[in-house]
């Protein structure tokens, strides 16, 4: 394989090739848990782990399994690393283990993680992969945790509450209180409210990338190049 | 001389978008006026400030999207939805409800899909659902009908200060309303049921057979002014009767209630004249608009008595007007000088 750009692998997971909002790839966790910053947090985060162990496991492998049954390898790997991360948060923040629920061992049917094993980690070698994951499990994070705060704030009207499920009772102190005496706008809290915030992120960002294209194309005099056709009937390789 | 080349048809609509939505909104008077008449001023507070809401909301859209303010808020259709939710809601409702319910409706509901004619969904019972899943509580929050309990019901100042205070201010007499009544009886016969509540009135529920009969009238008017066709709020009526009528066993505890019951209570004849005829959301072929009405009266019925809430006028629009696009295009009207394809005739061999 070529050398891996490591800006590129970042770019890519984190904005352009966004899992979460570009590829629209795990939605169910995206649209279930981020009703708070802290199960999305909390989701994110296993996600992440889930993600880079996969892809490590699955790019030093990659010479030894067949094509033929490499899914369900992959699948193996998955699963495995779930198990894993599921059993230590049930040792270490059983409550917030408990709030996520089936949503836990789904992760195993992610199709993030499935996809960036097949597509990435089974084609690059180990740095790479395992680069790659981590970047494309910060760009879910990312906007789970967006989400979950939009639908913390509209919902109940506070933010980051219930901190000390992750972070230890020092985090108690982290929730603050916007506006006072809030009727909570179940909506928002409801799944109805994460499709329509996700659809918001993701007008936001169509609109941002049509700024910055527009910008460039001001930039850059559009240069005529070439001879021109008359008529094109297909392209020419 | 230049000669404009316009096709057929050449027939002249004389009803412009404005004027219809104009005879809309004057054929809820009728119906209004019975509400706060019954329910006190609380519906005029609403509809006054829901309608402030929708021209703001509407303005602010219509900057964003660069059109021309005064001939999108020339048509009026903002007003209507702001009016419909207005009397959809509980009299005397706080601002921020109205608020919210209204800025969804014409913001998410109207805009997003593209604004007036694109709108897949009913904006005033969009906003009324948002509503009703969000705060259950102040959306069931009705008014005690005059002639229930002694003393009189809110007037102007009473409204206004629950606009803008919340209920807490004021001393308003709140009663469940005979559809909740009934839903939560389980042991009563209907005729003990309505001998123990005062608020079933005569037929249908103190106050709320008169808006009913109001609403009917302002329909008819509608109708009479061809502002829409029979097809959907008759079939609508009819399928609500038939299925009441299939389902009252002469008034046992289990019973739904008597077709007479159903037709006069509730939102029915609001939902079925104002609500139903959308001409946006509801289907456009005569065919189509008879089943996407009938539909209406059956779901209504069927989640009046074995759903969660007890009226189910918006929930059973917005999910027939999903089913909008699929009638249109099983119900198609043969074209003039066509003949209808036999069915195994299709496409192919």
């Amino acid at each position: 394989m070529a050398e891996a750009n490591y800006k590129e692998l970042s770019l890519n997971g984190l904005w352009k090739n966004n899992p979460a909002i570009v590829q629209l790839l795990g939605l169910c966790p995206l649209l279930a848990v981020t009703g708070s910053v802290i199960n999305a947090i909390g989701m994110g985060l296993a996600t992440t782990v889930v993600l880079v162990t996969s892809n490590t496991l699955v790019s030093m492998i990659r010479g030894i399994v067949s094509d033929a049954v490499r899914l369900p390898v992959f699948v193996m790997i998955i699963a495995a690393a779930v198990t894993c991360i599921e059993l230590l948060m049930q040792a270490f923040t059983y409550e917030l283990y408990q709030i996520l629920g089936i949503f836990l061992p789904l992760i195993t049917t992610n199709c993030v993680i499935l996809g960036r094993a097949d597509a990435f980690a089974s084609k690059n070698a180990l740095l790479p992969s395992l680069y790659d994951g981590f970047i494309m499990g910060a760009g879910f994070t990312l906007i789970l945790v967006l989400l979950g705060a939009l639908r913390e704030i509209i919902g109940t009207g506070i933010i980051f509450n219930n901190m000390e499920l992750l972070f230890g009772e020092g985090a108690k102190a982290w929730k603050i209180v916007l506006v006072d005496n809030y009727t909570s706008f179940l909506l928002a809290i409801l799944p109805p409210g994460a499709f329509i915030f996700t659809g918001f992120i993701i007008a936001l960002k169509n609109i941002i990338d049509k700024h910055i294209k527009d910008r460039q194309d001001a930039l850059q005099p559009q240069a005529i190049a070439g001879s021109k056709r008359v008529r094109v009937t297909g392209t020419i390789s | 001389m230049a000669l404009l080349k316009i096709t057929s048809p050449h027939a002249h609509g004389p009803m412009s978008t404005a004027r219809v939505m104009q005879l809309v909104m004057l054929a809820t008077v009728p119906g209004v006026i019975t509400l706060s008449y019954f329910f006190g001023l609380g519906v005029i507070s609403n509809i006054i400030f829901a309608c402030i809401v929708a021209l703001l909301a509407e303005s602010l859209v219509l900057i964003l999207r660069k059109k021309p303010l005064q001939f999108y808020l020339g048509d009026c259709s903002a007003l209507v939805t702001a009016i419909l939710l207005g009397i959809a809601m509980p009299p005397g409702s706080p601002w921020w409800l109205i608020m919210v319910g209204v800025g969804f409706a014409i913001l998410i509901a109207k805009h997003i899909y593209g604004g007036m004619g694109y709108n897949p969904f009913n904006p005033a019972m969009v906003g009324y659902v948002v509503l009703l899943i969000s705060y259950p509580l102040e959306m069931t929050h009705w008014a005690a009908p005059l002639g229930s309990f002694e003393g009189s019901t809110p007037g102007l100042i009473d409204a206004f200060s629950a606009l803008l205070f919340g209920h807490e201010s004021v001393d308003a007499v709140t009663m469940a309303t005979p559809l909740d009544l009934l839903k939560q009886n389980n042991s009563l016969l209907i005729d003990d049921l309505w001998l123990q509540n005062p608020q079933f009135g005569r037929w249908a529920g103190l106050g709320w057979e008169w808006a009913n009969l109001a609403f009917l009238a302002g329909g008819l008017f509608l109708l009479s002014q061809r502002v829409f066709t029979w097809h959907a709020p008759i079939s609508m009526l009819i399928s609500l009767t038939i299925m009441s009528l299939f389902f009252y066993d002469n008034g046992s505890s289990a019973s739904g209630g008597s077709p007479l019951f159903h037709l006069l209570s509730g939102a029915t004849m609001f939902g079925a004249f104002f609500i139903v005829t959308d001409p946006v959301t509801s289907a456009v072929s005569n065919k189509g608009r008879i089943i996407y009405g009938a539909s209406i009266g059956v779901l209504l019925y069927l989640i009046r008595s074995w759903g969660n809430y007890p009226d189910a006028i918006a929930f059973s629009v917005l999910l027939m007007n999903f089913a909008a696009p699929l009638l249109d295009y099983y119900t198609q009207p043969r074209t003039y000088g066509h003949q209808k394809k036999a069915r195994n005739e299709g496409d192919g061999k």
